[in-house]
Parts: structure tokens; sequence; C-alpha cells
């Protein structure tokens, strides 16, 4: 689904990420973790197109990145759900605007998986409030939501728990399991291991570690 | 063609993507009132090119349809230097008629200049023949040389040494106001597209989280330029109207006045600055989407 051969990412003379070679699988379950600073978000950045890598490959769905023109980018984008620390909604739109507006962006309409959507995250009583309005733990479900309508293959979280309390989060990881059971890919960016252990119980996961700008295959403790 | 049917088809728009962007108040009337004035400056520049152009075609065929033989010289020899002259008049090929004028008439001409007392057989006032000529027209260097050999002190005269000046300038003054036109054309270009990549500058936030969750650029560009385009429709729409409405009020523009009664359009010209706000539209559709499209691509 994504590879990675010989990557590096560098945003100025000093090299952030260097020499990544990893792959992930459809179905798997992956944790990307490592030190504020160490480069996850940057990392997620490259898995979604939205940075190019400096020097190696990145080849997403096939495609490498380097040869993808902004439609195609567009396009991957599709296949990609989204979670990001810092929700990104758009104020002037409700919730429910705002979780449908990646079916509005690529011209579909709204299908009846909606509402159970909105249920399955626990805001079916909130679908007409204005972001502002929501708390941290709504917007974050609300973003998981919106990651979510147009059925991806693959989910990229950065920080999904990076603003909420331990059960919330306890609660966000709980979806994202039950979303990886159904099928989904699912590779979480967190500094948070205890995240990590509670879900090591749960599902078979793998945990890549950034350390000194290099990817490495976690140990089994943490 | 592609870019004609996207004209087109955005007209049917996306109420659901319009709403995606908010509208801010600030450059939608900016844009408003300069497609405004700038259509109303476009609909008085294309009045005046089309006066001119109008004022140039009667002097250059009208007046050329009335040509004069003007016998001059010694009193004495007068009349035969006229007959002759009549002679070589009638027998040339494109003159339909030729007719001395009577003295009475040389009297009217002059009336006006000098008053109706002045002693008309007593001024060396030359023999005038009003020569008309056929629709084909005559050959002009073949009767002077002709004139020059059997009437020597007949003199043709065709009026170009008043006329070609008038036309040249009414020529002149068209290209400076269709000039004036294309600058004002680019001005609103520039303009429209300057509020576009205002506009998109000013919600770069939004412009990421579309681009995030996979809009495509032509779709973002889309709701920005539907916006301005239509801003600028309506804007051109009011101004080409008032300015319409104001030449209107002008003095006639009867094909047969003349220049400072002439502003204005006749017949189906009156259709021209009604098609303004198209052209303006048409304008800003291109700048506004060249400029988003490039505008994006520098963005995210
Ligand atoms: N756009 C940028 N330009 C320059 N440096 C950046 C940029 N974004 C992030 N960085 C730097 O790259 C490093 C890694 O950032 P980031 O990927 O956000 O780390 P993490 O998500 O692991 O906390 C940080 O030192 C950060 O300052
Ligand atoms: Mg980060």
């Amino acid at each position: 689904m994504i590879q990675l051969e010989a990557a590096s990412y560098r945003y100025d003379d000093t090299p952030l990420l260097s020499d990544m070679s990893f792959g992930i699988a459809p179905g798997s379950f992956h944790f990307l973790t490592g030190p504020s600073g160490a480069g996850k978000s940057t990392l997620l950045k490259l898995l979604y197109a939205e940075l190019l890598p400096t020097s190696g490959q990145v080849t997403l769905f096939g495609q490498p990145a380097h040869g993808m023109d902004r439609d195609q980018v567009a396009l991957l984008r599709r296949r990609v759900g989204l979670v990001h620390q810092d929700c990104a909604f758009l104020d002037h739109l409700t919730i429910s605007q705002n979780i449908c507006l990646p079916l509005t962006v690529s011209g579909k309409s709204v299908t009846d998986d909606f509402a159970e959507l909105l249920a399955w995250v626990g805001l079916g009583h909130r679908a007409d409030a204005f972001p502002p309005e929501l708390s941290g733990g709504e917007r974050q479900r609300a973003a998981l939501a919106r990651a979510l309508i147009m059925a991806p293959e693959l989910v990229l979280a950065d920080e999904p728990t990076g603003n909420v309390d331990w059960e919330m989060s306890q609660r966000i990881m709980t979806l994202l399991l039950e979303l990886n059971k159904m099928g989904t890919t699912v590779l979480i960016a967190t500094h948070d291991l205890n995240l990590i252990r509670t879900a090591k119980s749960q599902v078979s996961t793998r945990v890549l570690r950034i350390k000194d700008g290099h990817v490495q295959l976690a140990e089994v403790d943490l | 063609m592609a870019w004609l049917r996207a004209f087109f088809d955005f007209f049917a728009g996306d109420l659901r993507a319009d709403g995606i962007v908010p509208a801010r108040g600030h450059t939608a009337w900016l844009v408003f009132f300069a497609a405004a004035t700038m259509a109303f400056l476009a609909v008085f520049a294309l009045a005046i090119a089309v006066a001119a152009g109008r004022l140039a075609n009667t002097w250059s065929q009208e007046m050329a349809q009335s040509v004069t033989v003007i016998v001059d010289g010694p009193q004495d020899q007068r009349q035969a230097q006229t007959d002759a002259a009549l002679r070589v008049l009638e027998t040339t090929e494109g003159v339909a008629s030729a007719r001395a004028l009577t003295p009475q008439e040389q009297r009217d001409l002059l009336s006006p200049w000098f008053g109706d007392e002045i002693p008309i057989e007593n001024l060396a006032i030359p023999q005038l023949i009003e020569v008309i000529p056929a629709p084909q027209g005559f050959d002009a260097e073949g009767l002077v040389l002709r004139l020059q050999g059997e009437a020597p002190n007949a003199r043709f005269d065709d009026h170009s040494a008043w006329r070609d000046p008038l036309v040249r300038s009414a020529r002149g003054l068209r290209i400076l106001a269709a000039a004036s036109l294309v600058l004002i054309l680019a001005t609103a270009a520039a303009i429209v597209s300057l509020g576009a990549k205002a506009s998109l500058a000013g919600n770069f936030k939004t412009i990421s989280v579309l681009r995030r969750i996979g809009a495509k650029d032509a779709f973002i560009a889309k709701v920005f330029v539907r916006r301005f385009t239509l801003r600028t429709l309506t804007g051109a729409g009011a101004g080409a109207l008032i300015a319409t409405i104001t030449v209107a009020f002008l003095p006639s523009a009867a094909a047969t006045a003349g220049f400072l009664t002439g502003i204005g359009f006749t017949g189906l010209g009156w259709l021209l600055p009604l098609m303004m706000p198209l052209l303006f539209a048409l304008i800003a559709f291109a700048a506004t989407r060249t400029a988003a499209l490039r505008l994006l691509q520098e963005l995210t």
C-alpha cells in the first residue's frame, strides 16, 4: 500500500529524516512514535504527498509520489483519511457540513451511512453545531468522522488524542481499533506510549520509532 | 472550446460548493465598483470610436461624390474656357453630368460669407462647374491631364485638400478610442484578478483544508472564479447601463449629424454597449481563472 525506499527529508540544511525504508501493508495497524520534534508529522506529510522526499522514493498506492501531478495528489487524498491534532474545520460550516466536505469537494452526494457514522462517533446530537461550540473530544471525533466519510483505504492520524483527556483518548482508540477490524489500514502518530501499550493488548500492531532521524522497528517492550 | 464550455458550465453552479468559501464584503464591493466604472468608461470610448468611424466614412465617401471644376483666368476667355471644360467633362467616362453654375447660384453660395449686396459681375469670381460622378466614378488623373490640354484655365477640385485631413483625424480619433477601450479592459482584468488573488490569499486556511481532503485545484478555483465573474458581470452591467442611458440623452446621433452631436449609436449599434458586460465577464473569467490556478500552485 505504502512503500518507502531510502527516503530522506530535509527542511533546510540539516537532514530531519534519513534513509527510511519500510512498507505498510493493507489491513495493518501501525504506530509511529518518537519524541516531540522527531519528525512524525513530517513523515505523515510524505505519506499523503504534502511533501516530497528530498531523496529516495515514496510509493503511494503503487504510484511514485514524485510523478504525481496536483490532480493525482487530490485523488490520492480521497483514498486517505487524515485526522489532525488541530482538526482544521471551517468554522462557518456546521459539523455535519464539515464532515461531509470531502464528499462535496469530490462531487459526491451524502449517503445514508452518514447518520450511522455520526452516531458511531457519538455526535448524532451535535450535527448542527458549529465547530467552535464543540469540546476538544467532540472535535477530535468529528475530525475522525470527516476522515472516514469517503470510506478510505488508509487512515493517517496525527496525535489524534493530543488535546483530550485519558478517557476520551481511550474512546478514540477504540473507534480506530474497530475501524481496523473492518479492514481499514491505520497509522497513528503519537508520542504517548501509554496509548500504544493499551492498544497492543487488543491488536497486533507494528510500532515504528523515529530515532536520530532514522525509522526503526521498536522493541516489543516500550 | 473546452474553455467556452467551462465558461457556461459554471453558471449552472454548485451552490453547496459556493458556501464553502465565505464571501467577505470588502473585495466584493471593490470589484463591483471597479467593474461598473470601467464599463461606464468603456461604453464612452466605444461610442467615440463608433462615431469617429461613422464620421470618417461620411467624409470620405459622401464628400467624394461632389467634385467641382473651377475656371479661372482672364475674363474675356472665361466663357470659351468654360465651354471647353464642359465638352471635356461630357466626354469623360464616369461623369454623370456637368453643369456651369448660374451667376445667381454663385451669388447664393457666396452670400453667407459676403452678404447679398456683392456686385458679382464686377468681381474676379471664377466660374464653377458642378460635376456629378456616375456611381463607378471616373479617372481623376486622366481628367486633370485632358483639362490641362483643352482648357488650361480650368482647375479640378475634389475637395481632398480639406477633406483628407479631416478623414485622417477622424481615423486617428477612432484608433485612440479603440486603444482606450483596450486599456480599460486590461485595467479591469488586472483589478479583478488582483481582487481574486487577494481573496484567495485571505482564504488560505480554507484552501489548505480543502486541498487536504482531496479537492482539485479546478474545484477551488471555480468557487473564486465564479464569484468574481458574477460580480464583474453585475458591476459592468450597472456601469454599462448608466453609460448607455447617458449616451442616449446626448444630442442625436443621426448618421448625417456633425461630430459633436454625433457621439452615440444608431440602429443595431445600440446592442454594442449592452455586449460590454458580457465582454467584461468573459475577461474576468479568463483573468481570475489564470490567476487562481497559478496562485493555488504557489500556496499549497
Ligand atoms: N515547514 C517547516 N519548515 C522548517 N522546519 C520545520 C517545518 N515543519 C517542521 N519543521 C521542523 O521539523 C522538525 C520536526 O517537526 P515535526 O515533523 O512536526 O515533528 P513531530 O510531529 O514529531 O513533533 C521540528 O524541529 C520542526 O521545527
Ligand atoms: Mg507533530
